[in-house]
């Protein structure tokens, strides 16, 4: 059995509607009206033991709601989910001893005081082994490098150092399943790194489950084998990051530096998207027309001195998937 | 348990460390008092007969302003910056009781400030400000009692209030119209027993009374030990009616919340 399923989970808020002009207030008072907002219509899957899993879509998209209910957080309308054996939201206290998480724009941390005296305060809360706890707590410490912060107040921290916390503070209980909502927002290049090896290293090592939801495609392409896309409430892709690709039409693109100026290129089977000085960028279908051909036309058709072939970059795909959902 | 004694020994020791705002607080209450006793002097001289002596109001003004940092006139405002910005979902997610939760904070909160306060200012007020000594050993015990279920109450009281944030969002509202009420209701202006009699007596049925009125009275021998156990059944039943009263709301708020959204 798997360690997460999921079968047909649905949620729909209902938000208040505001009346506008001089008396919308004074109207919404003695009629509210309401939207329903169906942040969920059926979303099935299934995680196994051990798996890194990335959530994209867009804002608003569902992803969230998704988590927050498989955490145990929130209550659905319809549908079931099993993690561990157990019902999230029926069997609140008993699951959340066996999950982490982290949420990226809250700190689970108290803000007054010393990482060290939030650490401790876990420990008493899941009411932790003093042996599993020291050991635990050496083992973030020193991964996470954490030796020099563990006695000051949270409030001081940088962001980058806070969320690596917060991510220690995920794992003291020795987790099965780790819930990250968005661990990366707001964290420049080198924080983002670390935090993406912390978690890649403790799941491969302690054979632990991430669930984690982004809207950084680095992320994706770093941590996830697999990759849910969720886009408005509805499961669209659950598969590769490779499959994302797919997804979208397989083009490429082929970047020309210029030797000398040309005033127009015209190449059969690709197509010109944009043009800087004498830096072209052409699209092409490599399934219509080969690479090599296609170079062997362009070296014939203007002077050269140099060029690239790229992928069209992971969060052009994801764009143009979210564009094209209704 | 233990989770809950951690919490109260971690606020406890954070909120210890104001001891600037406890000092200026200090100074407020004893100018505060000294403009109380005035008042009611001025009163005492003025009137007739009247239900407590003058040494009897002198010792509830003091206490009053003693004991004024365990009166439940605020929310706790973590938890409402945690309802704001959602962390509340946290707490969640963890194998805790948020009711009991957020009663070792309020207790946290309600017990260190008032150890810093109260026992500098009653030193100063026996021994400089003509304060009054318990009427008597009984009268010393049956209040120390009484304090300790007043404690507890006004506990109860505070996380109501807090819980009320679910609703609110901010809570300020709810709790600067209970802190108004809930002041005057309880004898932290004047004395229960100088209200006129029809509604003193109501008032002093409220759960108000138990938190400030009946143990201070104990303490004077304005209500004789003899007595006491009546306090000490009043501040208990209320204790046991808010404590269900707030688990109900924290129960439902969270209910709210998880339908909602975090």
């Amino acid at each position: 059995m798997a360690q997460i399923e999921v079968r047909g989970l649905r949620k729909s808020f209902r938000v208040p509607l505001r009346s506008s002009g001089p008396f919308g207030a004074l109207m919404d008072l003695v009629h509210r009206r309401t939207r329903t907002v169906e942040a969920l219509k059926g979303i099935t899957f299934e995680i196994e033991a051990g798996q890194i899993v990335g959530c994209i879509g867009p804002n608003g998209a569902g992803k969230s709601t998704a988590i927050k209910i498989i955490a145990g957080i929130m209550n659905p309308d319809g549908g079931e989910a099993t993690v561990l054996g157990r019902t999230p939201w029926a069997d609140r206290k008993a699951h959340v001893r066996h999950i982490g998480v982290v949420f990226g724009q809250r700190t689970q941390l108290w803000w007054d005081l010393p990482v060290i005296d939030s650490f401790a305060l876990l420990r008493e809360i899941y009411d932790l082994p003093r042996r599993d706890y020291d050991e635990t707590l050496a083992d973030v410490v020193e991964r996470f490098h954490l030796a020099e912060v563990l006695d000051s107040p949270v409030r001081q921290l940088s962001l980058g150092l806070r969320m690596r916390c917060d991510l220690a503070a995920a794992l003291l209980h020795r987790p099965s399943i780790l819930f990250l909502d968005e661990p990366t927002i707001g964290l420049d290049a080198v924080s983002k790194l670390a935090l993406r090896e912390a978690i890649r290293d403790w799941s491969t090592e302690r054979g632990v489950t991430v669930l984690l939801t982004t809207h950084d495609m680095d992320d994706i392409e770093r941590l996830c084998r697999r990759v849910l896309l969720i886009a408005d409430g509805s499961l669209l892709l659950d598969g590769a990051v490779d499959d994302l690709r797919r997804m979208s039409s397989a083009r490429r693109t082929l970047m020309i530096d210029l030797a000398a100026d040309v005033a127009d290129v015209d190449l059969e089977g690709a197509e010109l998207v944009r043009r800087e000085g004498d830096r072209l960028w052409l699209e092409y279908d490599p399934e219509q027309v080969a690479t090599h051909e296609l170079i062997a036309r362009a070296a014939a058709a203007c002077p050269i001195r140099d060029l690239t072939v790229a992928d069209r970059p992971i969060e052009e795909v994801v764009a143009q998937v979210y564009r094209d959902t209704p | 348990m233990r989770p809950y004694l951690a919490v109260l020994r971690t606020r406890c020791r954070l909120l210890l460390q104001y001891r600037a705002a406890a000092a200026a607080g200090l100074a407020t209450q004893v100018a505060w008092g000294f403009l109380r006793l005035m008042i009611l002097e001025a009163f005492y001289r003025a009137g007739g007969p009247a239900p407590m002596t003058l040494s009897q109001v002198s010792a509830y003004v003091w206490l009053g302003q003693a004991f004024l940092a365990m009166f439940p006139w605020n929310v706790d405002a973590d938890v409402r910056d945690q309802v704001r910005t959602g962390s509340v979902a946290y707490e969640l997610a963890r194998p805790i009781d948020l009711y009991s939760l957020w009663f070792a904070r309020a207790l946290a909160m309600r017990t260190a400030p008032t150890l810093l306060r109260s026992v500098p200012l009653l030193t100063a007020a026996l021994l400089l400000f003509g304060m009054p000594g318990p009427a008597s050993a009984a009268s010393l015990m049956w209040f120390a009692a009484s304090m300790l279920l007043a404690l507890l109450l006004a506990c109860a009281l505070t996380v109501i209030l807090t819980a009320s944030a679910l609703w609110t969002i901010s809570g300020d509202g709810a709790s600067r119209l209970l802190a108004a009420v809930a002041l005057s209701l309880s004898g932290n202006i004047a004395p229960l027993a100088l209200l006129p009699d029809w509604l003193g007596r109501a008032v002093v049925l409220l759960p108000f009374s138990g938190i400030v009125d009946l143990p201070f009275r104990l303490y004077s021998g304005n209500i004789p030990p003899e007595n006491a156990w009546l306090v000490l059944l009043h501040q208990s039943l209320w204790t046991v009616a808010l404590v269900a009263l707030g688990r109900g709301m924290v129960n439902r708020g969270m209910r709210r919340l998880t339908v909602m959204g975090g």
